[in-house]
């Protein structure tokens, strides 16, 4: 669409606010990490102090939590980008019987809410005597990445015209090369962004992760459990600064990557 | 014009062989290639994903002892005549109404922010619009619930924010409502509902706003040609259009508000939701058959969900 008569006063009013109330509550959470006060959740904080950053610094926990989420997002994000592409390789080349299934298996892992694969998971981890580990928590990370990637790169397969690819075909190159300097080239970027979010999205879970980890204790479950039983709020405050952060930096370079594209998409048909 | 000389040069090399023949015969064999494209990734998540829900459901016609509260693996219905008792069926009804309500007003409040974002945000505004959505969906699920303790709880900003304006009493009032009020708004219903809605509110925004751009301008011009009001044009023109989006959207609202434990946990009352119950099944009660016939009605309930969806045509807004 484009534009029409000016917006009215109340249309403007309405997303306006919509848009702050997605984003005022997390301005809080920056307030609270400098607050004097650590038992309860008053407001306004009594009095502001930086004490916070140094005590999380020095929390060992904090630390092995991290850790963890980092690597199992780092895994789980290589397995999406390998299966995603693929996925997304098969769908956009080729007519097939089910094809429109495909999208519907990858998104049922997102689509249906996260307690089913968490708990499924556990029942399969349980009927196979699988023990917890490193390794049963990737393995549900992965399964709900994989959309992620595929959606991504699908939708940059499809702008991405064939010609280009029997182009590069009749100049003699065979299948691989064309994969490594036609279609790779056009879909770095969709891949990288793909892949951030998905790092992003297993970063963050927390649903399915208390299924599948045992004892294992990743920043996100780290959290949940200062969440029900708080020792120091405010280090929770600043652990959660610290989320907003490097989660915020991911999804802005995602999406400066794949604009140019995105207002292409955006342009309607 | 480095890249292209770079090609050619691999070209020249000549890769024979090997590479060569197996590029050959899977140009002359789709299939094949079509198979090993597809396999793993299909392998993985049927196995992983669509085993384990299998495993989940065969165990749901298991039962529990109740002597010695152990699982016993023979085929039964008794555990589903288990989630029919009124206390578990309370469960499921809350539920779903919450979900439903949720989704609803998340359509409400996200249609203005979609409609401005699609039909008059332009460039920089767009891109704003576009992050200002796209950063709460991505950033920490956790850490947005947790804005909510902060922001609901007794000593919290909400009630320093009604004793500023002198209005204690306009919370109080809404506290006092029976079923949907409490002790203080991070301890009801209410304040589930709002948690709710803020977390899953992106998901119901932008398919709204996909569905929005692919509006045609010279459809509404035509409709205005015609003679019609912009109300009527909004009517019967830019809604039906629209409403893919919304039930797209309402595919990840009413879903995710259906599965959810960690909200009505951190920010609700002692009352359970499906969530919840198919938690403490599991966990502490060590009912693993009673929470695997709990997530059947989520997955029944989305089930049906899906195929109005695909017939209302929101697949293709998404």
């Amino acid at each position: 669409m484009t534009n029409g008569p000016p917006s009215s006063l109340s249309l403007k009013l309405a997303a306006a606010a919509g848009l702050l109330f997605l984003h005022l509550p997390l301005a809080l959470i920056f307030l609270y990490a400098f607050t004097t006060e650590d038992k309860s959740y008053q407001f306004p904080p009594p009095g502001y102090t930086l004490d916070w950053f140094e005590i999380a610094w020095n929390r060992s926990d904090i630390w092995k939590a991290l850790w963890l989420s980092v690597r199992i997002a780092a895994v789980s994000t290589t397995i999406a980008l390998v299966l995603g592409t693929l996925a997304a390789g098969a769908v956009s080349r080729s007519r097939f019987f089910g094809r429109e299934s495909i999208s519907l298996l990858l998104i049922l892992p997102i689509a249906l809410p996260g307690i089913i694969t968490g708990i499924s998971l556990r029942a399969a981890f349980a009927l196979a005597d699988i023990p917890f580990s490193f390794i049963t928590i990737v393995l549900g990370h992965a399964t709900f990445c994989v959309v992620v990637v595929y959606n991504n790169a699908v939708a940059r397969l499809r702008r991405t015209s064939g010609s280009l690819i029997e182009a590069s075909m009749d100049l003699g190159a065979d299948g691989f090369q064309t994969f490594r300097y036609v279609i790779l080239p056009n879909l770095g970027t969709a891949l990288l962004a793909g892949g951030m979010l998905a790092f992003a999205l297993s970063f963050d879970e927390v649903i399915v992760t208390t299924f599948t980890a045992g004892q294992q204790t990743t920043l996100p479950i780290w959290m949940l459990s200062e969440l029900i039983r708080p020792r120091q709020r405010p280090v929770t405050n600043v652990v959660a600064v610290f989320v907003i952060t490097v989660t915020f930096l991911p999804i802005l370079a995602a999406y400066y990557l794949t604009r140019e594209r995105a207002e292409v998409a955006g342009q309607g048909k | 014009m480095s890249a292209g000389a770079d090609t050619f040069g691999a070209v020249d090399r000549g890769r024979g062989g090997a590479f060569r023949r197996l590029s050959d015969l899977l140009f002359r064999q789709p299939r094949l290639l079509l198979a090993i494209l597809l396999g793993p990734p299909i392998l993985w998540v049927g196995v992983i994903y669509i085993g384990s829900l299998f495993a989940l459901l065969v165990q749901s016609f298991f039962h529990l002892d109740d002597f010695s509260g152990l699982v016993v693996p023979e085929l039964t219905l008794s555990t589903y005549a288990e989630l029919l008792r009124p206390s578990n069926l309370d469960i499921i009804v809350r539920t779903v109404v919450m979900a439903a309500v949720v989704t609803i007003v998340a359509a409400f409040i996200a249609f203005p922010i979609a409609y401005y974002a699609a039909r008059y945000a332009r460039g920089r505004w767009k891109a704003l619009f576009y992050l200002g959505v796209m950063l709460p969906l991505w950033s920490s699920y956790l850490v947005r619930v947790y804005a909510w303790k902060l922001i609901l709880a007794k000593e919290g900003i909400l009630t320093w924010l009604a004793e500023a304006f002198h209005l204690t009493w306009l919370l109080d009032a809404v506290l006092a409502i029976p079923v949907i009020g409490g002790p203080s708004l991070s301890i009801s219903y209410i304040g589930t509902f709002i948690v709710f809605v803020y977390i899953w509110l992106p998901f119901m925004i932008l398919p709204v706003q996909a569905a929005l751009e692919r509006v045609p301008a010279s459809l509404l011009e035509a409709s205005a040609d015609l003679g019609a009001r912009p109300s009527q044009t909004f009517r019967s023109v830019i809604l039906p259009l629209a409403l893919p989006g919304i039930v797209a959207g309402s595919i990840f609202t009413f879903s995710l508000t259906l599965g959810d434990y960690i909200i009505p946990q951190i920010i609700g009352t002692s009352r359970l939701f499906i969530g919840q119950a198919v938690y403490t099944q599991q966990g502490t009660a060590g009912n693993i058959p009673l929470a695997a016939a709990f997530t059947v009605v989520p997955i029944v309930i989305m089930g049906i969900y899906l195929t109005i969806a695909k017939r209302l045509g929101a697949f293709d807004a998404l």
